[in-house]
């Protein structure tokens, strides 16, 4: 269990993380506004509580991995690293900009600790898994875990994955699923219906957990626990809000690829959707004075 | 005649008394060589680990063999985790399966993420014979020679085939491996050398070459024995073996252009965006001359003998012959 102080701790690092992706959104003009909102607990979790990682030695070979499949949500990686100290905070506004070491989908080669290229979807799992055998094969106890979307699981390539994994009893793997039941044309149960997911995963050979996504001692819990079993890999199924935090585009799959200025248009005007968004993470949606508003 | 320094086999130009054997098989044993010399090799089959020949790798490192069951995209993918954490993975199907429907994994996770898998496609070309067009590759050079960071590898017999899998096994990069199925002449020796990126004069001399035939894989021993009897005709044609389609051998092509002033290209591919497009594209800039293309021309395989194929889609020696002579009526 975590204490309420680190509990508190981790609540404020998420609204500053999702302060920086509305604010990279907005500068970059373009990009996946609800996936990146809805992953923020967990990266925040990840980067501030539960990887073994160094942020001034990105290459640390004791480190534990995080391999992001579904690359569109990278703002959420790119914000919560540098919140955890791999790069300045300001260059979080060099998104998707020429030059820039924050590409619009992450590449590992430009930017210190992506640990992986992705964007295409349904391959991330098999990456990790690759990862992960290759730690076995050499005794090492490094940790892998792997955050995908709900979406992606429409790709061949992730069940190819999956199968592999627990047909090879990858214990050393972590998976965790972006439960937020949208993709782009609309709810995935619509699109391509992945119910009954839990028992899809268990008959794959892999170990179930599912979890609420914004809940920090249940993320930090599952996690534990997916590192006691032994015999199988772990899924941890996180039940996330597509755009966690501003409660007027909460489960809203047209934000799914839309940038804040480029949203529908059912609350905010278009050109107010940036400074209204910040407004509302930093007064926590109404329930504070904000201390910082512009 | 041959070059010495290539040192090929003595009975070159005599093919019925060489060694038949398959380039397949000498990536089998430099695989086992590769895995005694660095512990970090391992080898990834996609269910058909006996055809590709990584059996006995297999069996002398069990620990470093991994079966992926028929799943062409999880094998890139897979393979691409094991080179990102520090392995050396040789992935292995066919050429139609791997690169050809795992294309975007090795795109986005091999080539753009730049680690160094090493994709091995076997039975290439329409040499595979009975199995017919959908096994028949055509098409992968050309979709592994457009992706950047990618090394492209024909090689023309067994030891070659040996020697560029040891090449590519220490090179840290990603690379694709084109090898066949059928048997073909073994004339190249433990003597002859092998580098990535370096091409070989095989037979003639640049000094008084009239014609340069550019050829890669199984044509080069065919054109090696066209060049023979077209000495006979008074014509003299230097046979450069181009190995690595990318990096192509810039200085080697420019050269042996220059001294002939005339190309035929040969390979068991197709010409678009194969070898023939690859050696156009060099030429064309640095020093345009006539160029004929042996290889196949927007068209699928089909079932026969490897003969018969050969004859077919004129890879044959007579239809070498008679592209020289083309190329000779434009210079």
């Amino acid at each position: 269990m975590l204490s309420d102080s680190q509990i508190k701790d981790l609540e404020l690092k998420a609204v500053a993380i999702r302060e920086s992706i509305i604010e990279m959104l907005v500068a970059a003009g373009s990009g996946h506004t609800a996936g990146p909102l809805g992953m923020t607990d967990i990266f925040t979790a990840m980067y501030f509580h539960i990887l073994n990682h160094d942020p001034k030695n990105p290459d640390w070979t004791e480190r534990d991995r995080l391999i992001l499949s579904n690359g569109h949500i990278v703002p959420v990686r790119y914000a919560t690293m540098a919140h955890a100290g791999y790069f300045p905070v300001p260059e979080l506004l060099t998104l998707r900009k020429f030059g820039s070491r924050l590409q619009g989908h992450p590449e590992r080669e430009k930017l210190p600790g992506l640990e992986n290229t992705s964007g295409p979807l349904g391959s991330g799992l098999s990456q990790a898994s690759g990862m992960a055998l290759g730690l076995r094969m050499d005794g090492r106890k490094n940790h892998i875990f792997c955050c995908m979307s709900d979406g992606e699981l429409d790709e061949g390539n992730s069940w190819e994955a999956i199968m592999f994994a627990g047909n090879n009893r990858l214990n050393n793997l972590t998976a965790i699923i972006d439960r937020n039941n949208i993709q782009i044309d609309g709810t995935t149960e619509t699109i391509m219906p992945l119910e009954p997911l839990a028992d899809k995963w268990r008959a794959f050979n892999w170990h179930v957990i599912e979890i609420d996504g914004h809940n920090f001692n249940e993320i930090v819990d599952a996690v534990n626990l997916a590192k006691t079993i032994v015999e199988k890999p772990t899924v941890i199924i996180a039940h996330t809000i597509p755009g966690k935090g501003i409660k007027e585009i909460e489960f809203d799959y047209r934000w799914h690829g839309a940038p804040p200025g480029a949203g529908p248009e059912d609350v905010w005007k278009k050109a107010e959707q940036g400074n209204e968004m910040l407004k509302e993470l930093r007064t926590l949606q109404g329930k504070i004075e904000g201390g910082h508003l512009d | 005649m041959l070059n010495p320094i290539a040192k090929l086999n003595d009975k070159t130009l005599d093919p019925k008394s060489l060694d038949q054997k398959a380039t397949r098989d000498g990536f089998g044993i430099g695989l086992v060589e590769a895995g005694n010399l660095d512990e970090n090799v391992v080898a990834l089959s996609a269910d058909l680990k006996e055809s590709t020949r990584v059996e006995e790798f297999s069996k002398l490192f069990p620990n470093r063999f991994i079966e992926m069951g028929v799943a062409e995209q999880n094998l890139a993918t897979v393979a691409s985790g094991l080179a990102n954490y520090g392995k050396i993975p040789f992935i292995t199907s066919y050429a139609t399966f791997s690169p050809g429907r795992n294309w975007e994994q090795i795109r986005t996770t091999i080539a753009l993420n730049n680690v160094p898998v090493k994709i091995i496609g076997c039975h290439a070309g329409v040499s595979v014979g009975p199995d017919g067009a959908t096994h028949q590759a055509l098409e992968d050079v050309a979709i592994m020679r457009v992706m950047p960071n990618m090394t492209v590898i024909v090689p023309c017999d067994m030891n070659e085939a040996k020697r560029a899998t040891l090449a590519i096994a220490k090179s840290g990069k990603p690379a694709y491996l084109r090898l066949g199925r059928e048997k073909t002449a073994v004339f190249t020796t433990d003597e002859t050398q092998f580098e990535i990126g370096k091409s070989e004069i095989m037979f003639g001399d640049l000094a008084d070459a009239d014609i340069g035939i550019v050829a890669c894989g199984t044509l080069v021993h065919n054109a090696i024995l066209a060049a023979n009897e077209l000495a006979g005709e008074g014509i003299n044609a230097v046979v450069l073996n181009m190995a690595t389609i990318k990096p192509i051998d810039r200085e080697g092509l420019v050269d042996l252009a220059k001294s002939a002033g005339a190309i035929v290209t040969c390979e068991e591919h197709q010409i678009a965006g194969g070898l023939g497009g690859a050696v156009a594209e060099v030429l064309a800039e640095e020093h345009p001359v006539p160029i004929e293309f042996i290889g196949v021309r927007d068209q699928f395989g089909q079932s026969g003998t490897m003969a018969e194929l050969f004859n077919h889609y004129k890879l044959d020696v007579e239809s070498i012959k008679n592209a020289v002579r083309d190329a000779l009526k434009r210079k």
